[in-house]
């Protein structure tokens, strides 16, 4: 399969043998932890305390602890949710499409992405079941489960619903999917491990044992999940898009919403695991898997995706001028000039004027500007939602409804619960599993004609 | 099995074909089961016999039951009272003398909601805000629960033995009052004062009318306030009279006032209203034109419009400083050539000012017409001259003994604090209300006094007419009525009921021929709640004629060019004088003008705030120190378009500090600041007055905080009655969908099948010209649905839980365009009253989204919400585009946060809860149900009963309470319904998406096609050009 070229880049630098892959990676799981490791998990538990004060006081009390009202009744919950179920698609994106397009640069990044992806999506899950009224009911309820309240079932018209479906098959094609990856992962340091180590290793790794035959079962496995992976990446957030575009609020009422989703999914993502990457890649010394080039490589994806965004939100302004409905219009108008405005033109230079800068070699191939920029569109990416959700709804059909929304300390306190989740769980991640799919890596180490053994 | 040929009999009725058999034969049971048997097929507040029954154990127990504290079940069932089946009690509401005959709904004998009563010829079947709250206060768990001595409980015979002979050696007794009505009140003062010997009483009223019964007494040499017919008036002048608000009697007036305004293609006439004032009032709002003018400059329009009228009608004019107010002249001539149907009334309390108002009607002819002075109201006997020397007096320690008969004067009195001194000058000094206020405080006894649904008494609102009150439940405290105290402390121990009897027997009964038995007829007058007299009216006075002396008193105390601030007190249409401020519905019913709740404020105009830099968002406002002939208070400051310029304008009625934890320190207490210097109450100080804006930031909880409509005239259609004339479609905004080449109606497209409503169809038709905005509906529906009270606090939040809400809105300044420009409201605005409530959509976008189908579609048409499915993710109300759906962000009930929600946090407060209506629980969705409990009552009544549903039969709290019969429901399907006339539905369509007809009739947001049931009727000005 592997095609090798004496003038092609090598994919891993600093003259990698496999052994030293076993060695860089595995290390980390199998080494003390180190100090800054040790800080990020204490500051990542702390903000999941934290906001877990936020959290329970919005159990105990109720959603009325949130700055919501009468009119928005979605802000910062379904922000969040968006936005992390944005952040959550890149690492399927990474493995599953560019798995199937015969992106070998993937390998070293893919598991980093995934498991992002899936502490992205855990985090997003929340949010649905948290912003209900009644959790304790709605959070099983809103499964189509057999019941003994008569003929009662959910409402397959509800995009809500359908949110439900969409939601936890990604969630579950992505687990299975970063999971197969990790299982060699797993044999190798069970190999090298001893004590309780290799026990627990032993099992996480499925008596894997490295024949010819569970390799060749390994690949075709990992090509039938990118398959179902893929339609899903552009599934998920299709769907969530549905939540807005079937309603009848003007600002929501487009048919525009599923590919610009998408679209703004995969730039989040994108950007999410540049910022990630960066601090990982330092922080265990990986720079030879992690290189420039993947980084550069990723700073494109996010130029073409910005771009698509960019075109998005303009498309969206024509077709509310084009449409001659006054309140479509005023919805528009009232983004850029109303009481949000702030957000829109954050939104505006975040998302679309910023990523632009990547066009410079010079630019997209810097560590710092590179790190800057990608925490710049997750901003942008986040008040992208809240300037549809809250900017939306604000001021709808009957302006005698028209209000303002202020976040209270509470929904501060749940957006830092889940960053707090999410931070925790990647440097758990991070620490204990192998950060990068080592078996996948040496597969693509030979893209040179270089000697990889000694 | 094989067929059984064979026949059996049940009987040998059956044999013979007996016809009483044959009729029973299909029954389980021939004869009816022994349950609640309502086979007369009236309502229940028709069926006297119960109302008889329930008067005699009333009267009985009321004497010797103790108050039952805790549910216990019956062990032997009260007649009538049957579980489940409320029981209706026709009784009145009186209060300082605010009149309305009601009728009380009793669930399991408690009171829990009031309508008007049908039979009344002065409210019928209207009520307002005040009156649908006040079976609240029944429940008031801070009422007084017995009688006081210095303070300290005592029982009422302590009582009776200590004040009786305190009061025989008093000397001079008072009995200070607000307005009573009440003949046998007055017969039970009698008594006593016969007992007593020296006692007077004396009547002041906290919004006083005493202006009228003064300029009456010059004018006419009698004191007399007359009764209006705004019905018949095709011209309506008022000079600052917030008639349908506030003034006098609105339930009365606004009813006949909308009269005039609805209007049809058949009979397109309507009257014209033309409004002088300073602040915006109900009334105002309502004009046709409406002009602001200064206080100082209100007794000169007057004048001048005297003058201009006396030049007409060749009569001599009078000496008046010039003044020139927009659409006086007009008015004029409008008057003049509707000589005898027109009507010219003022809100002023200066009785020159009256005296010229009295001149001006007589001149247009208007007495006998649209001004009655034959069936004159008693409504306000207020006399302010005699009250401020009934003050000096206890002042100077003249006065022996002062009994406070339900008032209130050490709040709501202009000199209240130089009264509170002098209280402590007489040697005995009782206050007798039902729950404790400032007064109380002040006195050494407290007699409470029965709440008024505990209580028998009659009233007198006008000549030959008549109207009882019974109790509608057992005395909860060990409370006493007044007047049967002051027959106790005279000698007499007879009882109150007793001795209105007696009176009716001695009175009413003897005077009249058509029923001979007494137990009839009073059982009679009892159920029907009023009796009449019609021959009985008062002599019509002729006018002196001479305002001379008037107009120059007139002359000198206004001015045309008063260049200071003034200051015009008002009353809000929810708490009026403040009586009833401890009552969280009303402090939470926004103002329909302000759209502010929980707070009193300064209403300035749109230029004192440009010029002061001011400006409101979100409710959020400075304070401003207001200072009022030395006395100074700080209270925040409220932009208010249509405030006259150079005028400010403050509420009464907030600032009680003994009321109850809901009203006290709410606003400020703005009665100090009236003055009563020149023998009468003023509300227009027009001279001391500096405002001075603070740097203090406050807010004020606004329900609604954007004024305008943004020129969207897919909410509101409005039009102008000559164009309306021309046009029938005049105003109506037609909606058109593009599709395949074609232009659409967007009823016609549409992804559903529709729904087919076989057996109703419930429907709601809302005339914008009626509604005048008065609130009456909302608290109506916050009573009928156990709405929950959310606190001012939540109301900042924008949580605040009505699900009917009057949207007001103002015109944006003339020739706005822009979005910048749209949101602004012109400095005299125009504005429209809209309520706005589910609209039960037949394609409805809460219904698709909610993942749980918690709310569904009825086969009647309406849009249900499931309490119990709800997991509350609020994406219905998302998506409700006219933001009708109420979040339960908290647990708003059995929760010590919410302390302000006594209906649903206080366990004697909870008596008020309908049993039919759940309280809805913490994180679940409500709105609107259209009182579908009320409506599968009536089901149910037409199905006991076997028959079909009488329209008219249902009808939702709302369109109940309304004075103007503004919103009218029924069932669409029914071709013969009011609302299928109204909206000229033809017969026999019963799909979703009726036919209507009617020109006026329009979905708000046709363009979506969510096919609401819920129609709106252009709103039509009666003006000569649209100007907004």
């Amino acid at each position: 399969m592997q095609v090798t070229s004496p003038v092609r880049e090598p994919l891993v630098t600093g003259g990698k043998t496999y052994k030293d892959v076993t060695n860089d990676v595995s290390r980390q799981v199998e080494g003390k932890p180190s100090v800054a490791w040790l800080i990020g998990l204490a500051i990542s538990v702390g903000a999941l305390l934290l906001g877990f004060l936020a959290l329970a006081a919005t159990l105990w009390e109720g959603i009325g602890m949130w700055g919501l009202n009468k009119t928005v009744g979605w802000a910062w919950d379904i922000t969040n949710f968006v936005w992390w179920v944005g952040i959550g698609h890149a690492g399927t994106l990474i493995s599953a499409v560019l798995l199937l397009f015969r992106q070998k640069w993937r390998t070293s990044i893919n598991r980093a992405a995934e498991a992002m992806t899936i502490f992205a999506v855990i985090c997003a899950a929340m949010f649905p079941v948290i912003h209900m009224g009644r959790p304790w009911v709605g959070a099983y309820w809103a499964l189509p489960l057999p019941n003994t309240f008569g003929s009662l079932w959910v409402n397959f018209n509800s995009p809500l619903l359908w949110d439900v479906f969409a939601i936890s098959t990604y969630f579950a094609v992505s687990l299975v999917f970063w999971y197969i990856g990790l299982i060699p992962d797993f044999a190798t340091i069970r190999d090298r491990a001893t004590g309780i180590r290799k026990t627990i290793y032993g099992a996480l790794s499925f008596g894997w044992d490295g024949a010819t035959r569970t390799w060749m079962r390994y690949e075709s496995v990992s090509l039938i999940l990118a398959g179902l992976a893929t339609p899903l990446v552009l599934s998920v957030h299709t769907i969530v898009s549905f939540d807005f575009a079937t309603s009848v609020i003007p600002g929501w009422h487009t048919t525009i919403f599923p590919p610009y989703f998408v679209a703004g999914a995969i730039f989040s993502g994108f950007a999410m695991v540049l910022t990630l990457m960066i601090v990982t890649r330092k922080v265990f010394n990986l720079q030879d898997y992690i290189t420039i080039g993947h980084i550069e490589l990723m700073n494109i994806v996010i130029i073409i995706t910005g771009s698509i965004v960019g075109i998005a939100y303009i498309t969206e302004f024509f077709i509310a001028w084009y449409s001659g409905v006054a309140a479509e219009q005023y919805a528009f108008v009232n983004r850029m000039f109303g009481p949000y405005w702030w957000a829109y033109w954050s939104m505006m230079t975040c998302n679309v004027i910023s990523p632009q800068l990547f066009w410079f070699k010079k630019i997209r191939t810097s560590i710092v500007a590179t790190f800057v920029l990608s925490l710049v569109v997750n901003i942008g990416m986040w008040f992208e939602r809240f300037v549809i959700i809250v900017t939306s709804l604000h001021r709808d059909f009957l302006p005698s409804s028209w209000v303002m929304f202020y976040p209270t300390i509470y929904d501060v306190g749940v957006y830092l619960f889940t960053f707090g989740l999410f931070f925790t769980c990647f440097l758990l991640f991070a620490k204990f599993f192998p950060v990068i799919n080592m078996a996948e890596v040496k597969a693509v180490l030979k893209s040179s004609s270089e000697k990889v053994t000694k | 099995m094989k067929e059984n040929k064979k026949t059996y009999w049940k009987g040998l009725e059956q044999l013979t074909n007996d016809p009483a058999f044959v009729k029973n034969a299909d029954r389980e049971f021939p004869e009816n089961l022994p349950l609640h048997k309502n086979g007369d097929g009236g309502s229940n507040r028709r069926d006297f016999l119960k109302m008889m029954g329930f008067s005699l154990a009333a009267a009985s127990l009321a004497a010797c039951e103790a108050p039952v504290r805790k549910a216990i079940p019956y062990v032997n069932k009260p007649v009538d009272v049957d579980p489940s089946v409320p029981n209706y009690y026709a009784t009145t509401y009186a209060s300082g003398g605010d009149y309305a005959s009601i009728v009380v709904k009793t669930r399991e004998g408690r009171p829990i909601k009031i309508d008007g009563n049908d039979f009344s010829p002065i409210t019928g079947s209207a009520t307002n805000s005040i009156i649908e709250a006040s079976v609240l206060s029944l429940y008031d768990k801070q009422r007084l629960t017995g009688p006081h001595i210095n303070g300290e409980k005592v029982d009422w015979a302590a009582l009776d033995a200590d004040l009786g002979a305190k009061l025989r050696s008093a000397g001079s007794i008072k009995i200070v009052t607000n307005t009573l009505l009440s003949p046998s009140t007055d017969k039970a003062i009698e008594a006593f004062s016969e007992a007593m010997g020296d006692v007077e009483v004396i009547t002041y009223d906290p919004l006083s009318n005493f202006g009228i019964l003064k300029a009456s007494e010059q004018y006419y040499g009698k004191k007399v306030l007359p009764s209006y017919h705004f019905d018949k008036a095709k011209t309506i002048v008022s000079f600052g009279a917030d008639f349908l608000g506030t003034w006098i009697s609105p339930i009365e007036y606004a009813r006949q006032y909308s009269q005039g305004r609805k209007i049809s293609k058949e009979s397109p006439e309507m009257s014209r209203h033309f409004q002088f004032e300073s602040n915006l009032s109900l009334t105002g709002a309502n004009a046709d034109y409406r002009t602001p003018i200064r206080p100082s400059q209100s007794g000169l329009a007057v004048l001048a419009l005297y003058n201009l009228l006396a030049r007409r009608g060749g009569a001599s004019t009078v000496n008046a400083p010039a003044i020139d107010i927009a659409n006086l002249e007009r008015a004029a001539e409008e008057l003049w050539a509707n000589r005898g149907q027109s009507l010219v009334v003022s809100g002023s309390n200066d009785p020159n000012v009256q005296v010229v108002i009295h001149a001006i009607n007589e001149l247009l002819g208007n007495k006998g017409e649209t001004i009655d002075f034959a069936k004159a109201a008693h409504f306000r006997k207020g006399d302010d001259e005699r009250m401020i020397q009934f003050v000096s007096d206890l002042n100077a320690g003249r006065i022996g003994a002062v009994i406070f008969y339900n008032c209130n004067p050490c709040y709501d009195y202009a000199g209240a604090e130089e009264l509170t001194a002098g209280i402590g000058k007489a040697k005995v000094s009782v206050a007798t209300t039902e729950s404790r206020n400032e007064t109380c405080n002040a006195v050494q006894y407290l007699a409470p006094d029965h709440h008024y649904l505990e209580s028998w008494n009659d009233y007198n609102p006008k000549p030959g007419e008549y109207s009882l009150a019974q109790p509608t439940i057992t005395p909860l405290f060990d409370t006493r009525q007044v007047q049967e105290s002051l027959l106790r402390w005279a000698g007499n121990n007879t009882s109150y009921y007793n001795f209105i009897k007696q009176n009716w027997r001695e009175g009413y009964f003897t005077e009249q021929d058509q029923v001979s038995d007494f137990d009839m007829f009073w059982d009679g007058c009892l159920h029907n709640g009023i009796y009449r007299v019609e021959a009985e009216v008062e002599e019509v006075p002729e006018a002196f004629g001479d305002i001379s002396a008037a107009a120059q008193a007139i002359g000198r105390a206004y001015s045309a060019d008063n260049q200071g601030v003034e200051l015009a007190l008002y009353t809000k249409i929810g708490i009026g004088s403040g009586a009833q401020a401890n009552n969280p519905w009303l402090q939470e019913m926004p103002d329909p003008i302000s759209k502010a709740t929980w707070d009193n404020y300064l209403t300035v105009s749109q230029k004192w705030a440009n010029d002061n830099g001011l400006k409101m968002q979100e409710g959020g406002t400075k304070k401003a120190r207001l200072t009022v002939n030395g006395l100074s208070i700080d209270v925040p400051v409220l932009v208010q378009p249509g405030q006259a310029d150079g005028t400010i304008g403050l509420a009464l009625g907030y600032g009680r500090t003994v009321a109850g934890r809901v009203a006290n320190e709410v606003g400020v207490n703005a009665y100090p600041l009236l003055d009563h210097s020149k023998g009468f109450v003023n509300y227009d100080i027009t001279e001391g007055v500096s405002v001075e804006l603070l740097s203090e930031n406050y807010r004020i909880a606004q329900t609604q905080t954007h004024q305008t409509y943004m020129g969207r005239n897919f909410v509101i259609q409005e039009s102008t009655l000559g164009e309306y004339k021309e046009d029938p479609n005049a105003g109506r905004y037609h909606p058109e969908i593009y599709k395949e080449g074609k232009f659409y109606k967007p009823s016609k497209i549409s992804l559903w099948s529709g729904h087919k409503y076989s057996q109703h169809h419930w429907g709601l038709a809302i005339d914008l010209n009626s509604c005048t905005g008065c609130s009456a509906c909302t608290v109506a529906c916050q009573v009928e649905n156990n709405v929950a009270v959310v606190g001012r606090d939540e109301v900042l939040n924008r949580r605040e839980m009505a699900w009917i809400r009057i949207d007001r809105y103002y015109s944006s300044p003339e020739g706005a365009t822009e979005n910048k420009e749209l949101e602004k409201a012109a400095d005299n605005p125009e504005v429209t009253f809209q309520p706005m409530m589910c609209q039960h959509c037949n394609n409805a976008p809460c219904e698709t989204v909610c993942p749980v189908v918690a709310t569904t579609h009825s086969s009647e048409g309406l849009n249900q919400m499931t309490y119990n499915r709800c997991i509350g993710t609020r994406y219905c109300a998302n998506n409700c585009p006219y933001k009708v759906r109420r979040f339960n962000w908290f647990k708003y009930h059995d929760n010590k946060d919410f302390p302000m929600n006594t209906p649903q946090n206080d366990d004697l407060g909870k008596m008020v809860l309908n049993p039919d209506v759940t309280v809805r629980v913490r994180g679940v969705m409500e709105k609107c149900s259209m009182c579908v409990q009320r409506i599968q009552a009536g089901k149910l009544t037409a199905k006991k009963e076997r028959r079909k549903l009488q329209d008219g039969e249902i009808n939702v709290a709302c369109a109940v309470a309304c004075p103007t019969e503004a919103l009218v429901f029924g069932d669409m399907n029914d071709p013969h319904s009011k609302v299928s006339n109204l909206l000229k539905i033809k017969e026999n369509d019963i799909s979703a998406n009726k036919e209507v007809n009617e020109e006026r009739a329009y979905h708000v947001l046709e363009e979506i096609n969510v096919s609401p049931n819920v129609w709106y009727f252009t709103k039509i000005r009666n003006k000569d050009k649209n100007e907004a």
